[in-house]
């Protein structure tokens, strides 16, 4: 690479030999990187470059959005808001009456019946979707302790969980923190034609959560047993990692409105079905105006049900079509000299000398 | 015997310095008292008096730091700036419950920061250390004991100690002189350093001192000086040294300052005063001014934008957040029960809603700290120091001769460099070599030399001119002149018709002998002649009567002698052809002076003859001529002409024959004048001088060559080309500088020339009656551009020191800034170091436009300083103007290489990078507001801790690192083929608003593409097979995932220069974000929080979040690949252009390239191409008349 100059070797300072000064040059090594004259692609966007990147662009998309659209069309879902529905005509008027009937101890079931629009293959996966509630608050975030839920010894690691730390007694609260105390508490069971369908609630967390972030040896303690209860209560029996629905819920949603997993039907539904639910009604969302709505859906490939993906990768794939046939036209129609410095700003003003 | 007889002779007596006994004035009463309180005991450094005084020692520090005040003082500038004390100051409200993240997180990064820049300064003051170390370890010999010199190192000179400073060594200390090798204990003295002047210096020491000859000499030599404490004034000194019982008083004429360089004397014995910083020359030296780039500045500009953009994010969210806040609870009734509004801490508390919006506040501002670029300051150190490296590492900047590579100083304005508009350049050793050559001459009419100069051959060189070799100098063949010869310095003449001997054979041999005569009698050089080869060489005041008399010598008129009374010369016998020696009794001698612009010498010759012997300047000698001498005066006048064009220094040769009556008469008003003892004196030897200086006989005219460094016409243009103003600062005299002008091109025949000058007589005579002329000429002169606007004609400002002193005064120095301005070349002679500075001064807070002072002599230091860049001259021995410079190069022609390319370059790659940080910061930072509108306020971060703290560190540092180091948007070769390239730089088109807010509004936009398309994509349904839905954590690393992605592929898109490097980082720092997502997942759920497994549980498995990640970082391009597509084809910018042709491949199509570069040429006003342009209009309007 440098053979245009001498090694430059420990020439003995100070020698008046003119080759040892010859060799102790300062003179800098030539090299391609050292003067800046590295092999280098130096692209500029051409016509050709500028179509051709729109027209992979659009033809890449194009097929991904059609795809993700059939995808999210073979998605069979239900979605249904209760959160009315369940409440006696009497108290809907108003929230405060709302919050009143929730409030209220006593059996808060009410029955429902909805139809399959599609047939719909196992695993069918429910889900309950809460609206406007902020799992996402940076105080709700925080209030929690995961030493705590990963080990039992840990128990008294409750500094992040006030004000459900510990019971005014000083005994410690497991799981501790808000996340644990308002975790959801409504019910659902299925059947058809009176035959139980079975909601399986296994598997419906993280592996790693369950192995690894929630104890085998943590058993739920002094668990909504203060002066206010939150939600859903814990068998104390059942250690931490197998309660799924707190796992569950104790992986906070991104977002205000989100659907957490309740379980999994088994079962094929067929088309017209009519499926009967029974909801305990019992969480309270109607002090802050937020619905509940239950869902069935499968899955396909790409999850859930939901045209956006589809539909932005068309649009995008549509619109660089169009990019790309308008920079054709304006390159054709429109086609300028070359380096016409005509352009360049300061020879439009003549001003300056 | 020469040597010996050299020896014996007295210059005293040859020069009348006036300097020679300084005698007891008023100053001298003060010794001793408040101020002159210094008593140095010479030759007993070591007795108790000297040691109680406890002076300095001789090492000198430049250093910033010591070890000991290394770290509070560099972290005291670090956190000086804003942005690291916002930082240092929400890294410690990171520890209190405020923050967002946790507290490591967010003070990693800053000490990673502040780490990396105190290590810079570290090296860079360590390598200051090296150099104090190397010149305290310089040797001299000092005195030990019983008449025993020995070398010691600098550092250990005492205040006292008697050294021995040997020929062409620097001086270690300010020294008293006491002998020297000379009889009359003169010696002669270079103090370039100082103040940029070459020529020697005569000092001489005491007469009582002046016997001490031989070491052993001082084997008991005593003395005390008392003088004045260290101070910073170079021209005074008093003092008075007792010896042998006696006190004599001491002058400046006795003192030798550190930095300056004994020379002709073969040693000195001096005794040392001050050391180290007590030096005159320390005391000197002004602390270096920090100097920070303009782009640097605006820098900060933004960041306060940014900072205020920020604020008012937090302050909108706080509102809300309040608002929300006490929404939670009315009358005892929670809404958000799940946040337990009835039991909170202050932070969260409805009933203290206000409270808790402040506290918000603070939270917001330490989230949305990612606004602010924490590695920017960092990054762009890094940066600007490995630009410096590739500076540095230039093989086109390395000046063979000297060995001297360029070598940038400080790095912190290369981009400034790129932004140049106006240069301040010194002339001697800058411009010009300060080495004369004789090359032609103009006898009887006759034009001789075939010697070709620089700016002929600038101009030669470019093609395609006819005019360049048209009608030369009566010679048509500029190559043949070429052949290689010994070179001789001071002498460049070729000319077979004169050269060895031939030219006894021209038609005017008379004309040709009696002016090789004059030149080797008409001067003050003494000759000093080799004993074993017997050549002579000279010892001249100025180089260029040293060209003169080498010019006579080689001619074969050898001056080798001179005595008090007596020239001696060798000179050929046209008749027989033999050498002979030749006698001439030197009568008087009619010194030079700047108002007379001649000299004039008084000879009697062997014959008996007496002769007036005169050489001047054209201006003063035309008028002198007789009446009887014109004959071959037209053809005279037409050669000067032509010389000055050439960039030729020119001198008008003419004798005249005295009558013996005449000559006594003038000698006895003569000898009357010069021994008035009134302030009339000098006058009065004028008056008597002017009336012997007439009726001269024209010999001819000379043409010295005021040799330019290589390559400074070429230069010179290029830089004219591309837009730069060049003003030209020197400490010359006028004429030398207007041929200097000339000879760069700065100035050619037909330019109009504004003199403004307060040295001519009648001016003089003005001043005195307190008229305030320099106003009114600059009023004129402002009236004459005036009335000439429109025309093509270009305006060239002359204006001398004396001037420059009143046009820089408050008044009057807006005007003569306009004036300055509105000309196209500036030349100020005769200026002082400090009007240098002055001048600098103006120029940049006039015109609020960069500048660039290059200069090699300690007198243009302040010049250097001043300036926004300083750029000294490291070919020369001097070292002061390279030490207190910002970048040095050897030569002036590589200003074109560092300006045009390492300039533009630089400057593309800083405001390319600084957009683009702010770019990538507004894209993450506005994110995290987005995610919080989501979030009601409550400055939750949508990423993880870690995610967070490392986005600048790691995953998008180094390709912006690798933008600011390696980008180029044209090759070295196209830079320098257009350097109109330059202008994009000089008007700050990389750098605007405009374009600083495109790239900030294009960050803004590519964060809600990217928030808003994964929100919605990955929205509430499942996103895998699995039925899971999107928890936080895995939004919130595919938001980030696609926000690593965009940023790098926006840098891929704005990057015209893809070499690997730019691969390895781009495509790297996107694979480290995988990487790192994989290995911080893979610890334990302890340390990675939400990160835990992840991406290899969660988002890799799941082909929507593949598809989200490609979806959302095309689109987020489209906006801005879309604009640039249209901005390169349509409204491409000056680099863009130059990019086309080469793609087009038409930069083979040498006439393609030419007409793109002619187009975009604009006129110039000064450089060869001007000139070119001047003189073939001149034809062409000739040809029109005829």
């Amino acid at each position: 690479m440098s053979s245009t100059t001498v090694p430059s070797s420990s020439g003995a300072p100070g020698s008046a030999d003119a080759s040892a000064v010859r060799r102790n040059s300062k003179r800098p090594k030539y090299s391609k990187f050292t003067q800046q004259e590295l092999p280098a692609c130096k692209p500029i966007l051409t016509p050709r470059w500028v179509i051709s990147a729109f027209m992979l662009v659009s033809i890449v998309f194009i097929p991904i959005g059609v795809a993700s659209l059939f995808a999210s069309h073979d998605v069979v879902e239900i979605v249904y808001r209760y959160d009315l529905d369940c409440i006696p005509a009497s108290n809907r008027s108003n929230r405060a009456d709302k919050v009143q009937y929730i409030q209220t101890p006593g059996d808060k079931t009410c029955n429902k019946s909805l139809t399959v629009p599609k047939r719909m293959k196992p695993p069918i996966y429910v889900y309950y979707q809460l609206d406007n509630f902020y799992q996402n608050h940076r105080r709700y975030v925080k209030s929690r302790s995961d030493q705590q839920l990963r080990d039992a010894s840990s128990e008294g690691e409750v500094s992040d969980c006030k004000p459900e730390d510990m019971l005014s007694n000083g005994s410690y609260i497991v799981p501790c923190g808000l996340i644990a105390w308002s975790l959801f508490n409504d019910t659902y069971s299925f059947s058809i034609n009176s035959a139980q369908v079975n909601v399986n609630k296994k598997g419906i967390s993280w592996k790693s959560d369950r192995e690894h972030k929630f104890g085998k040896d943590v058993y739920p303690k002094n668990f909504q047993s203060g002066g206010l209860i939150g939600g859903a209560k814990l068998n104390s029996s059942i250690p931490l990692s197998e309660q799924e629905d707190l796992i569950v819920w104790m992986r906070t949603a991104a977002l205000p409105t989100f659907r957490k997993l309740y379980g999994k039907i088994e079962h094929d539904l067929e088309e017209n079905q009519v499926i009967q639910v029974s909801l305990g009604n019992n969480y309270n969302t109607y002090s802050f105006n937020g619905k509940k709505k239950l869902v069935l859906s499968t899955t396909s490939w790409l999850g859930g049900k939901n045209d956006f993906l589809g539909i932005a990768y068309l649009t995008v794939g549509g619109l660089c079509f169009f990019l790309a046939m308008a920079f054709t036209i304006v390159y054709l129609v429109k086609p300028r000299q070359l380096g016409d410095p005509s352009y360049l700003s300061w020879n439009r003003n003549p001003g300056w000398h | 015997m020469a040597g010996g007889r050299r020896r014996k002779l007295h210059f005293s007596k040859i020069y009348s310095f006036k300097c020679g006994k300084a005698s007891f004035k008023e100053d001298h009463s003060q010794i001793g008292g408040p101020g002159f309180s210094r008593v140095v005991h010479c030759n007993e450094p070591e007795c108790f008096e000297a040691e109680i005084h406890n002076y300095t020692d001789n090492s000198v520090r430049s250093t910033k730091y010591t070890l000991a005040t290394f770290l509070p003082k560099s972290l005291f500038e670090q956190f000086r700036r804003v942005a690291n004390f916002y930082f240092l100051v929400s890294g410690v409200l990171a520890f209190t419950p405020l923050a967002p993240y946790s507290a490591v997180s967010a003070i990693a990064p800053l000490i990673l920061v502040v780490g990396a820049t105190m290590v810079k300064e570290g090296i860079e003051d360590w390598r200051r250390k090296r150099q104090d170390i190397e010149i305290n370890n310089r040797k001299v010999k000092a005195h030990q004991q019983n008449g025993v010199f020995n070398y010691t190192e600098w550092k250990n000179l005492r205040v006292g100690d008697i050294v021995k400073v040997e020929k062409d060594e620097f001086f270690p200390a300010d020294l008293l002189l006491l002998s020297s090798s000379y009889e009359d204990a003169v010696c002669y003295v270079e103090t370039m350093n100082l103040d940029g002047e070459t020529n020697l210096k005569l000092k001489q020491a005491l007469e009582v001192t002046s016997g001490l000859h031989e070491d052993t000499d001082f084997r008991d030599f005593k003395a005390i000086v008392k003088c004045e404490d260290p101070n910073a004034n170079l021209y005074s000194f008093v003092g008075s040294m007792d010896f042998e019982e006696q006190q004599y008083p001491l002058s400046p004429q006795q003192l030798l300052l550190r930095d300056s360089k004994l020379r002709n004397t073969d040693h000195i014995y001096g005794a040392v005063i001050f050391t180290g910083h007590d030096t005159k020359v320390i005391q000197n030296s002004t602390e270096p001014p920090s100097k920070r780039s303009k782009i640097e500045r605006k820098m900060d500009k933004i960041i306060y934008l940014l900072f205020f953009i920020l604020f008012v994010m937090a302050f909108v969210g706080s509102i809300f957040f309040g608002v929300y806040t006490k929404e939670d609870l009315h009358n005892g009734k929670m809404k958000r029960w799940y946040l337990r509004p009835d039991n909170s801490t202050i932070y969260f508390d409805p009933k203290r809603a206000p409270a808790a919006a402040v506290y918000h506040f603070l939270t917001a501002v330490m989230l949305y700290s990612y606004f602010i670029p924490i590695s920017l300051y960092v990054s762009i150190e890094i940066v600007k120091v490995l630009q410096s490296i590739f500076i540095n590492q230039d093989v086109h900047m390395y000046y063979e001769e000297a060995d001297k590579p360029a070598h940038a100083r400080t790095s912190n304005l290369n981009e400034e460099l790129g932004q140049v508009d106006t240069i301040l350049s010194d002339k001697t050793g800058t411009l010009t070599c300060n080495s004369m050559e004789f090359v032609k001459c103009s006898i009887a009419g006759t034009a001789y030399g075939r010697g070709v100069t620089e700016v002929e051959r600038a101009i030669g060189r470019r093609k395609g001119s006819p005019l360049a070799n048209g009608k030369g100098n009566g010679d048509d063949q500029f190559e043949q002149s070429a052949d290689p010869k010994p070179s001789i310095k001071g002498f460049n003449f070729s000319d077979e018709r004169i050269m060895n001997a031939h030219w006894v054979k021209e038609p005017r041999a008379d004309v040709i002998q009696k002016f090789f005569r004059l030149l080797a009698l008409c001067h003050t050089a003494i000759p000093e002649v080799d004993e074993e080869t017997g050549k002579v060489s000279y010892e001249a005041e100025s180089p260029d009567e040293a060209a003169f008399v080498i010019a006579a010598r080689e001619i074969g008129f050898e001056f080798y002698k001179r005595t008090q009374t007596s020239i001696s010369l060798h000179e050929l016998d046209p008749v027989t052809g033999q050498k002979v020696e030749r006698v001439y009794q030197l009568l008087n001698v009619l010194e030079f002076n700047s108002s007379r612009k001649r000299m004039s010498v008084i000879v009697r010759s062997e014959e008996g003859k007496l002769l007036l012997l005169c050489k001047g300047a054209d201006s003063v000698m035309f008028e002198r001529l007789s009446n009887s001498g014109l004959d071959f005066e037209e053809n005279t006048v037409d050669h000067v002409h032509e010389y000055a064009d050439a960039g030729l220094r020119t001198l008008i040769l003419a004798y005249r024959e005295l009558e013996e009556d005449e000559y006594r008469k003038f000698n006895e008003k003569f000898n009357e004048a010069k021994n008035l003892v009134s302030a009339e004196r000098d006058s009065l030897i004028e008056e008597v001088m002017e009336t012997v200086e007439k009726d001269l006989i024209l010999l001819g005219a000379t043409a010295v060559e005021d040799k330019l460094q290589n390559g400074v016409p070429d230069c010179i243009d290029k830089l004219a080309q591309a837009g730069i103003k060049i003003w030209v600062l020197t400490g010359d005299k006028m004429e030398t500088a207007i041929n200097i002008g000339f000879a760069c091109s700065l100035l050619r025949q037909g330019m109009k020339q504004i003199i403004i000058t307060l040295e001519a007589p009648d001016i003089q005579a003005l001043e005195k009656a307190g008229g305030k002329t320099e106003l009114r000429k600059i009023t004129e002169g402002i009236a004459l551009l005036r009335n000439s606007s429109g025309s093509s004609e270009a305006f060239a400002l002359i204006i001398d020191g004396k001037s420059l002193a009143y046009a820089l005064e408050d008044d009057v120095k807006d005007m003569f800034l306009q004036l300055a301005l509105s000309c196209a070349s500036v030349i100020c002679c005769r200026s002082s170091p400090k009007q240098k500075a002055l001048v600098t001064r103006l120029v940049k807070a006039g015109t609020g436009k960069t500048t660039l002072a290059i200069g090699d002599g300690a007198n243009d230091v302040g010049m250097l300083q001043e300036a926004d860049i300083g750029v000294g001259i490291s070919g020369v021995e001097g070292m002061q103007a390279v030490m207190s410079s910002d970048i040095a190069i050897a030569q002036f022609r590589y200003l074109e290489r560092l300006l045009l390319v390492h300039g533009h370059w630089c400057y593309r790659r800083i405001s390319t990078m600084i957009c683009y940080f702010f770019y990538k910061n507004i894209v993450f930072g506005f994110s995290l507001f987005l995610y919080e509108t989501h979030t009601s306020f409550s400055a939750q971060p949508a990423y993880n801790d870690w995610f967070l703290s490392l986005f600048n560190v790691f995953f998008t540092s180094l390709p912006v690192i690798a933008l600011g180091v390696f980008d180029q948007d044209v090759s070295a070769r196209f830079c320098l083929k257009f350097p109109m390239l330059y202008q994009e730089g000089v008007q700050n088109m990389l750098f605007s608003w405009r374009r600083i807010l495109g790239w900030m509004f294009n960050g803004f936009i590519s964060a809600i593409i990217i928030f808003f398309l994964c929100t919605n994509a990955l929205e509430t349904q499942a996103f895998n097979n699995d039925g899971k839905v999107v928890g936080f954590e895995i939004l919130g690393a595919t938001m980030y995932t696609c926000i690593v992605w965009v940023v790098n592929l926006q840098m891929a898109l704005a990057i015209s220069y893809f070499t690997l490097i730019q691969h390895v980082f781009i495509w790297g720092s996107v694979a480290i974000w995988y990487l790192f997502l994989l290995a911080y997942g893979a610890l334990s759920p302890t340390l990675s929080t939400t990160a835990y497994q992840v991406f290899i549980e969660a988002l890799a498995p799941a082909p929507s979040f593949w598809l989200v990640t490609i979806f959302v970082m095309i689109s987020a391009l489209i906006p801005y690949f879309s604009f640039s597509a249209i901005q390169m084809r349509f409204f491409p910018m000056y680099h863009g252009m130059i990019q086309w042709i080469r793609h087009e491949g038409r930069t083979d199509d040498i006439e393609y390239c030419n007409m793109v570069r002619q187009r975009s040429l604009r006129p110039t006003t000064v450089g060869h191409t001007a000139r070119l342009a001047a003189k073939s209009r001149r034809v062409q309007d000739g040809n029109h008349s005829r």
